[in-house]
């Protein structure tokens, strides 16, 4: 119990530090950028590959589990716009990226801790927490989104071409039940959750970084904490979203 | 100048510094020696502030530094410079951009100046054709090199080395050694130098501090520090046979 308010005291001191003015907001400009690169447009091929299969899947899945003449087919096109805008899209893509990103930022962070980079950027006058975590927070807010909507496309891509490919579905099917009783605010619902997300994913794999105290030992462990960390997190908040959000 | 009073510092629970109280002189190479695990690199993060010293006072000539508020402390963060053991480069940048960081986060100068400034630093430190490398692609002697040139980048007016020649041989480390003493000199900073190599307490030891088990236990010049009469201090001076034979054949 002491352990977690502490490391919960420690994450919020670490939030006060990091949203502290910059020094120079065009170096913090300069690494947002980057920061989109390496932590955004860097994800795009796992949230592609994962999206596509997974939309196929959800196809393929839906129309072996619905083989009766009740059932509009057009319902298997529907079911793979709600399960991608509501669910997969927004958290299970959350959740890959808590492991791809999160253990990437965590270990990164945790580095520059034990070999003393952080200790150099203090000693220099700079604000070392918001120097190496605000343009992470800020690059994954303004991509994640980003991503959101392309696993939503790629994956009603995906569950398209599985479909008609294995023959469960027409394409006019398929685009009739995307476009059946659509509801735009789920859309909303999704990119509010990827925000909400994101900054889990970025801010908690920062602060395990960030508080390393060790060697290369407790990089392994910070890195594996912040992934279970966000990981739970972003399941514990998928149900507090969605019950606040769509009640 | 930088003086240190009645500094204490703990960690969970232990005390590792007792009562520090030393000053340190500017221009002067300020060497603050002993065993290893007897609070040297405490009392050096101590004094620039990496720790929070949990009683004493730190003062940055006439600026108390420790009783600042984190804004304060940054702003007489700028006029410091530290060379740490393992050379804290940045690993992502180039060793010309690891220069100019200081310069691109606290200046208002063109890039042409900043790089301008950026190779008079690294030609300072005898560091040429290397400005597009990364750390990992650099010596042990070169990361030091390239480390101080980036702790000198913005002229500060206080440097702290912590074991600038450890794992360096002893040529590499001799011409570490002479070049903070040449830097300190030229720019008439404070330096204060945590080291355990001996070759550095008579190369470059205008003032040395000798430390054990966190007590500040004798204080003298590399003249004086042969004929001490502290036992701890000759303990650790003659610790090799060769110290013996060549520094004080008398005490073998």
């Amino acid at each position: 119990m002491f352990r977690f308010l502490s490391q919960t005291g420690k994450y919020f001191i670490l939030l006060k530090k990091v949203f502290s003015k910059p020094e120079k907001p065009s170096v913090y400009l300069k690494q947002t950028l980057f920061e989109l690169y390496n932590l955004g447009f860097n994800s795009v091929g796992i949230v592609t590959i994962i999206s596509f299969f997974m939309g196929a899947v959800i196809v393929l899945q839906t129309a072996y589990n619905t083989e009766n003449p009740i059932y509009p087919t057009y319902l298997i096109g529907l079911t793979c716009r709600d399960m991608m805008l509501l669910e997969f899209s927004s958290t299970v893509t959350g959740l890959i990226l808590a492991g791809k990103v999160g253990s990437s930022i965590a270990s990164e962070i945790g580095t520059m801790r034990v070999t003393e980079q952080i200790d150099a950027l203090e000693m220099m006058g700079v604000n070392s927490a918001s120097y190496l975590i605000l343009p992470k927070i800020v690059a994954t807010l303004l991509f994640n989104p980003i991503l959101t909507l392309l696993s939503i496309i790629v994956g009603i891509l995906g569950g398209w071409l599985a479909g008609t490919t294995a023959g469960v579905i027409t394409s006019e099917d398929f685009i009739y039940g995307i476009q059946y009783a659509f509801i735009p605010y789920y859309l909303t619902y999704a990119l509010i959750k990827t925000l909400i997300f994101a900054f889990i994913i970025t801010s908690i794999s920062a602060s395990q970084g960030y508080n390393v105290d060790g060697g290369s030992l407790e990089v392994g462990r910070a890195s594996t904490k912040a992934v279970v960390f966000s990981s739970v997190l972003i399941l514990l908040f998928n149900v507090i979203l969605t019950q606040t959000l769509l009640s | 100048m930088i003086k240190v009073i009645n500094l204490e510092k703990n960690f969970n629970g232990k005390c590792v510094l007792h009562d520090i109280t030393v000053s340190f002189e500017s221009g002067k190479t300020n060497l603050v020696i002993g065993r290893s695990g007897s609070g040297k690199t405490v009392l050096v993060k101590s004094i620039a502030g990496l720790h929070e010293p949990d009683k004493g006072e730190v003062w940055f000539d006439d600026v108390l530094f420790n009783k600042l508020d984190f804004n304060s402390k940054k702003e007489i963060r700028k006029e410091m410079g530290m060379l740490f053991q393992g050379s804290a480069l940045f690993d992502s940048l180039t060793v010309e951009q690891n220069v100019r960081f200081p310069l691109d986060m606290f200046t208002d100068k063109g890039l042409e100046e900043k790089t301008e400034r950026v190779n008079f630093c690294l030609n300072r430190v005898d560091i040429k054709n290397a400005n597009h490398l990364y750390p990992s692609e650099l010596s042990g002697g070169m990361k030091k090199r390239v480390a101080i040139a980036r702790a000198i980048a913005l002229n500060p007016k206080y440097l702290f080395c912590d074991e600038p020649n450890s794992g360096l041989d002893p040529i590499t480390a001799i011409m570490i050694d002479d070049l903070i003493r040449e830097l300190t000199e030229e720019y008439s900073m404070t330096t204060i130098i945590n080291t355990h190599d001996m070759n550095s307490v008579i190369e470059i030891g205008e003032n040395i501090v000798f430390i054990s088990e966190g007590y500040k236990c004798w204080e003298g010049n590399k003249h004086e520090v042969l004929h001490s009469d502290c036992e701890l201090l000759n303990e650790f001076i003659f610790a090799n046979s060769m110290a013996r034979h060549l520094l004080a054949p008398g005490k073998q």
